[in-house]
């Protein structure tokens, strides 16, 4: 089947046009990162006119970005490691036993997915506070706390990718280990998960966005010990100024790590939504 | 989904010697030991807090109680009848920005949704630079969302952001630059922020269903005649429709509940034109630390979209077997 002149020129011009508009603001951030704070007060300038790695040297000192990112990415690497082990379990489970309430159970999960995140802070600020009251605990303002709330975060979504993906292999390499004696955990363990490794991983990169950009709950939960860099970046507005040079380049940096992870692995997402969603 | 019990059949196959007695028995209790530790997570952080949210909405629970919650006097309906009661000041200012919630979310989920399918189907057919321009066009997704927003505030700034100076010295449209974070424009300035995160989440989900669409369909097609128009109208956009039944609720439901997109843009004091229902409810809670009807609007607020997933999921699945 072939194109016509005009699809193709359509094709062009929308598709450059769409281009510009992803691009434009990724390159404000970078450029607005390579310039004097000067520069980034006055009128906007498209090139550059005295490029520094400034802003890159002193974003450290304005605000303590190296406590926060080393917050976020504990938070963020153990929120992940867990949900992604839980979520495996879960979608073992439910792709691979009949059992009563398996609907009841993936309904159930998913449909946490659209409750409006405000109904569960309230009420979680709440717990965690008079947790630390009555039991001497500290979930409120700590790690552990916060750690415990975003793996929730991301569990159905990863559990509902796995069951996809599990789906997708075949049940004869299951039987076949059944053959060999295998009891399901060691199925699950040298059949099902060395075979699902690259919908595992794009899990795993998923969680780890999740808590990565996450603001409602870290604005809320956190103090200044356990602040995440999704809330830290605010220390760049002070009352006189906004020091945009730095925010743009702590931006970048905290950004790179998360978007070539993502899309490193991007079409393992394509292909799990592929296999969750279309059903 | 069309999983079979993985019968524990094998132990009696087996023949080889010195192994483990062969079990019989099955093990009816393992699927549930597999889901014990997603459950306790999801009941202890999703619904537990939501019944202890639906109780605290009946209590008076303001910042004397905080600090032990079991002193809250009980309320019942006061907390609701004074967020809901449209002829008193806090009710008229929720339904206000519930309006504004739902023209945001409507304007942006179109939006997106519309982009998204644009950039599905012209990227559908191989070309150079394809894939460069499929990771380019996910990247606004896999940023941080914060630092997306981030972004968007600097150029929306009036003095010294990108926009005006595109839209006053180099297009020379308007002569004053426009404020864009305050006043009537921040409706504007917020929808298309999200539209720039959100639209790329809807071309993934419709580039994977895409890859379903069987080629035949596309060259019976064209030896039908079928010109692109046609084409999508009769094969593209069928093929897609069970894609889009749940990219357009997650949409939704994603968009109505966004809290960082306004929280961030604005820097947590909404304009009026722009105070979108996440942001309001969280600012009544903390701002004032009147948990109680924080927790009524909260409820209020779950009950609608409930209401509108059920009512959209009855007309979906209905449509579905129609067709």
């Amino acid at each position: 089947m072939r194109e016509s002149a005009g699809e193709r020129w359509a094709r062009r011009v929308v598709l450059t046009v769409l281009a510009l508009f992803v691009l434009v603001p990724l390159y404000a951030m970078v450029s607005s990162a390579a310039k004097p704070l000067q520069d980034v007060q006055g009128v906007f300038t498209w090139i550059p006119t005295h490029p520094t790695a400034q802003a890159f040297v002193d974003m450290w000192s304005t605000v303590p970005l190296g406590r926060y990112l080393v917050n976020s990415l504990l938070v963020s690497s153990v929120a992940a490691v867990i949900s992604v082990a839980i979520a495996i379990l879960a979608a073992f489970a439910v792709s691979r036993y009949r059992f009563r309430g398996r609907q009841l159970f993936s309904v159930t999960v998913l449909s946490t997915q659209m409750f409006p995140g405000i109904l569960f802070l309230l009420p979680l600020f709440l717990l965690f506070v008079n947790l630390d009251n009555t039991l001497g605990t500290s979930l409120y303002a700590s790690r552990t706390g916060l750690i415990i709330t975003y793996l929730t975060f991301s569990l159905p979504f990863s559990i509902w990718m796995l069951v996809g993906y599990f789906d997708s292999i075949p049940r004869e390499l299951d039987e076949a280990a059944a053959v060999d004696g295998a009891g399901p955990m060691r199925t699950l363990f040298r059949v099902i998960l060395p075979t699902a490794v690259p919908g595992i991983v794009a899990v795993t990169v998923y969680a780890f966005m999740t808590a990565w950009g996450e603001v409602l709950f870290a604005s809320v939960m956190t103090d200044e010990n356990s602040r995440t860099i999704a809330v830290g970046l605010k220390g760049y507005s002070t009352q006189s100024q906004v020091y945009w040079n730095q925010v743009m380049a702590a931006s970048l940096v905290v950004s790179v790590p998360v978007v070539a992870g993502f899309l490193a692995l991007q079409r393992y997402f394509v292909a799990g939504l592929t296999a969750g969603a279309v059903k | 989904m069309s999983s079979s019990v993985v019968e524990r059949s094998a132990g009696q196959r087996r023949t080889l010697p010195g192994g483990p007695p062969p079990r019989r028995r099955r093990r009816p209790s393992l699927p549930y030991l597999l889901l014990i530790p997603a459950l306790v997570l999801e009941l202890g952080v999703h619904i537990v807090p939501m019944l202890v949210g639906i109780w605290m909405s009946l209590l008076e629970l303001t910042q004397f109680h905080i600090r032990d919650w079991s002193t809250a006097p009980f309320v019942g309906w006061e907390n609701y009848r004074v967020t809901l009661d449209v002829d008193s000041a806090a009710g008229k200012e929720l339904l206000h920005s519930f309006w504004v919630t739902i023209v945001y979310t409507v304007i942006s989920v179109a939006l997106s949704w519309v982009i998204g399918v644009t950039a599905a189907v012209f990227t559908q057919r191989p070309f150079r630079g394809r894939a460069f321009l499929r990771a380019l066009f996910l990247t606004p997704y896999a940023l941080p969302a914060f630092a997306a927003v981030i972004i968007w505030t600097f150029m929306f700034q009036r003095d010294n952001g990108l926009i005006n100076h595109v839209l006053v010295e180099q297009l020379h449209l308007v002569d004053e630059p426009p404020f864009w974070l305050i006043g009537p424009n921040s409706i504007v300035a917020v929808i298309v922020v999200t539209v720039w995160k959100l639209w790329p989440f809807a071309f993934l989900c419709l580039m994977a269903g895409l890859q379903n669409v069987p080629t035949e369909l596309y060259e019976a097609a064209a030896i039908d005649g079928a010109g692109f128009w046609r084409r999508l109208r009769s094969v593209t956009l069928p093929m897609l429709r069970p894609v889009n039944r749940v990219v357009l609720l997650v949409l939704f439901l994603w968009t109505f509940n966004d809290f960082t997109t306004p929280y961030v843009l604005f820097g947590g004091s909404a304009p009026r034109e722009a105070d979108l229902v996440s942001v309001h409810i969280y600012k009544s809670s903390f701002v004032t630390w009147n948990f109680g009807t924080g927790s009524a609007m909260s409820v209020a607020l779950l009950a609608f979209l409930l209401v509108v997933t059920a009512v959209y999921l009855l007309i979906t699945n209905r449509r579905r077997f129609d067709a």
